[in-house]
């Protein structure tokens, strides 16, 4: 068994951050885990992309082959439709609705998600509203990785014990909220699949 | 992350210091060394002024029998190549291991160099990881070579091990080594008289180098039996990329990987007895391709980025990869989708570097003809729109230096723009020329507190001795300002550079506030 994840989204969104929560669920269900990250220059407000590979097998490298990818999980929705084709002829793209515009000629927000939607298997989530719903848009990629939770390898229980276990220093109320953030997610993402 | 593996094999190895400037893809190394030495009170970490100085200090640890390590990126070694090549002729004593990161495919570089070619020119030893676990155990095998032969040894990593994680399994610690002087100062003493025998010892242990290389398990030749056509050859991570797309091919071919250099040469020789055809895969420039092919033609035909079988320029893929190898390309489910606008980084909003450009442009609106030299750091970002306020970006320091020579050629008016921490870098010393020669031109140095663009580290000297330094190279206290960069002074500091340009001899403009990433950064280090 391999899965593997293309993370895109704009440099600073965090979108290494939900790659770090699956990546660390992932390793505590056992799995072998490899994932490429950016950091420097491409963190400023650009385009950014990182790889996230799960295995029961050893993995050889961290970047994955064009169009082999099983999920596209972008936080933003022009990023979805740029690395759209690295999808697996099987694979699903998720990705946050709200834009991210900071560049002078962002597309109608419209037509990126028509186009979006036309792909064969397209699965979007409003990802800060649901996470100010949970208590803060903060937790904005806890709805992006309970997005994603259905699809990945990784058992359901381990997402919570994990998401206790990191937040847990930060005290409950923050546990709470990241774990209502990751359940609207995951419903989010369920009612659209079905 | 590999990055964070090499720290982890120097701790475990008794590393006594470490030194470095901050440099993507090499920072995180050193970020977690930081972290490892607030924790445990050793060893010692610093970030140093640039990565010559970083080197030196390392060699200073090695002189008195301690281990040391040194992390820069690979154009950082252009800066520290005077200390890295004469340190392989001293008699280095306490271990000494130079991690440098490469970044084939420019994520965030001006340039792919292949560090490999510095080792091989200073004929040292040099490790090559290919994944993560090997970044830890080749760091931990580094000492005891450098320790054994008496050189440096190079780690050679490249973006994508440097900056991917992965599981890392870690073993025994070593203690420290103790103090314990080199005994013989002549060995450390690059008089010509010292260095034409130290140099013959370098030129004599070279064999023993090779048989190191051909004994080495991280240099492992497997030879199939079946297929006497194409043999393999890949160093460093293209291994990964090789045994992804093997499972594809008719039969396995012969495989040579390296991962330690000198190139171990017999075994090469053992794969080529069995091959009518060699595909190297290495990821950088072609080094051992260009070794095995020669000028003089041979019956053994060499394949690899020479040959055009593999892109010369840019980062490998797997993609790459398995072109080379001759797999049919897969079909492509989804297109790409071309008509999408590009997003390019950019300033953060409300970085202080905005402000100084909106107000250098606004001075120089005035001019039909100007120059702006601009050098490395978040700011060479203003080259883009909707500053276009650059002209220049090229290496650690350069803006000075162009900007005199601009001025020395007859332009004006001529600006150099370069931020605090490459100018402690790199930009003192091209600062003295223009000082003596009283240069007309007009230097902005952008004080932001930071080394923004590596994750805002703080800079060697704080921001309140960046004037009082300026001003003790004997630029004019008169043509020397210090102005606060935000919005609402964006009109004042147009005014102060515009004065300044009219002014026919060397000026200095400070625009000062703290990176936003910094302000982060330091509340993040106050809570915890
Ligand atoms: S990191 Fe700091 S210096 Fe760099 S763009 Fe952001 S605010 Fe400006």
């Amino acid at each position: 068994m391999k899965y593997d994840v293309v993370l895109a989204g704009v440099g600073g969104q965090g979108v290494l951050s939900v790659g770090l929560v699956l990546a660390t669920c992932a390793r505590a269900d056992g799995f072998e885990v490899k994932m490429s990250e950016v950091h420097g220059m491409a963190q400023r407000g650009g385009s950014v992309n990182a790889t996230l590979r799960i295995s029961d097998a050893p993995i050889h490298g961290c970047l994955i082959p064009q169009g082999t990818a099983d999920l596209v999980l972008a936080t933003e929705p022009l990023e979805a439709l740029r690395y759209a084709s690295e999808l697996a002829p099987t694979g699903t793209l998720i990705t946050s609705t709200e834009p991210h515009r900071n560049i002078p000629d962002y597309p109608p927000i419209e037509d990126l998600l028509r186009r979006i939607l036309a792909l064969p298997r397209a699965i979007t989530v409003e990802a800060r509203r649901l996470a100010s719903q949970a208590g803060s848009t903060k937790a904005v990629n806890l709805v992006m990785a309970g997005a994603a939770s259905s699809l990945v390898p990784i058992r359901p229980s381990t997402f919570e014990t994990q998401i206790r276990r990191v937040f847990g220093t930060k005290g409950d109320r923050i546990v709470e909220i990241n774990l209502a953030a990751f359940e609207l997610g995951r419903e989010a993402a369920q009612c659209v699949a079905a | 992350m590999g990055d964070e593996a090499v720290a982890l094999g120097a701790v475990h190895a008794g590393l006594t210091a470490a030194y470095a400037y901050p440099g993507t893809p090499a920072t995180e190394t050193f970020e977690f060394l930081l972290g490892y030495s607030k924790r445990h009170g050793h060893p010692v970490a610093s970030w140093c002024a640039n990565e010559k100085t970083a080197y030196e200090q390392a060699l200073g640890v090695s002189m008195v029998g301690r281990r040391s390590l040194v992390v820069m990126k690979h154009v950082g070694l252009n800066v520290a190549a005077d200390p890295f090549i004469n340190s392989a002729i001293v008699s280095v004593h306490g271990g000494l291991v130079l991690a440098v990161a490469d970044d084939p495919g420019m994520h965030s570089s001006q340039n792919e160099q292949d560090s490999r070619f510095y080792a091989d020119f200073a004929r040292i030893v040099c490790f090559e990881p290919a994944d993560q676990q090997e970044a830890y155990e080749m760091t931990r095998q580094a000492f005891e070579v450098s320790e054994r032969y008496e050189i440096p040894v190079m780690l050679r990593l490249v973006t994508r091990l440097a900056h991917s994680r992965s599981i890392v399994y870690a073993y025994q610690e070593e203690a420290e080594k103790p103090l314990d002087k080199a005994r013989d100062p002549a060995s450390w003493t690059l008089l010509p008289s010292h260095a034409r025998g130290l140099w013959r010892r370098l030129l004599e242990v070279q064999p023993e180098l090779v048989a190191l290389a051909e004994e080495s398990p991280h240099n492992r030749l497997t030879l199939s039996d079946h297929d006497r056509g194409l043999g393999i050859i890949t160093t460093g991570i293209a291994r990964g990329y090789f045994l992804e797309n093997l499972p594809e091919l008719d039969s396995s071919p012969s495989h040579l990987h390296i991962g330690v250099y000198p190139i171990p040469v017999a075994k090469v020789r053992a794969l080529a007895e069995q091959c009518d055809r060699i595909l190297v895969l290495e990821e950088g420039y072609p080094l051992v391709e260009r070794q095995l092919r020669g000028l003089l033609p041979t019956p053994l035909l060499v394949q690899g980025k020479e040959s055009g079988d593999v892109p010369l320029a840019g980062e490998l893929t797997p993609d790459a990869v398995r072109q080379a190898l001759g797999l049919p390309c897969r079909p492509i489910s989804v297109p790409a989708v071309e008509d999408l606008p590009p997003r390019p980084p950019q300033l953060c909003p409300g970085c202080p570097h905005r402000d100084s450009y909106n107000a250098l442009n606004e001075a120089l609106g005035d001019y039909e003809l100007s120059i702006v030299n601009a050098d490395i750091g978040c700011y060479t970002l203003g080259a883009a729109p909707p500053f276009q306020a650059i002209e220049s970006c090229v290496c650690m320091g350069a803006a000075i230096g162009m900007a005199k020579g601009a001025a020395d050629a007859g332009l004006h008016p001529v600006v150099a723009v370069i931020g605090d921490s490459t100018f402690l870098h790199s930009g003192v010393t091209p600062l003295m020329d223009a000082v003596a020669a009283d240069c007309d031109m007009t230097l902005m140095i952008l004080d932001n507190e930071a080394i923004g663009m590596t994750g805002a580290q703080h800079t060697v000297l704080s921001s309140s001795r960046l004037e009082p330094l300026v001003l003790g190279l004997g630029v004019d206290p008169d043509h020397c300002h210090v102005v606060e960069a935000r919005p609402a002074n964006v009109q004042k500091l147009a005014d102060v550079l515009r004065h300044e340009l009219e002014h026919h001899g060397l000026s200095v403009v400070i625009p000062v506030r703290e990176c936003i990433e910094h302000v982060k950064r330091r509340r993040k280090e106050a809570k915890a």
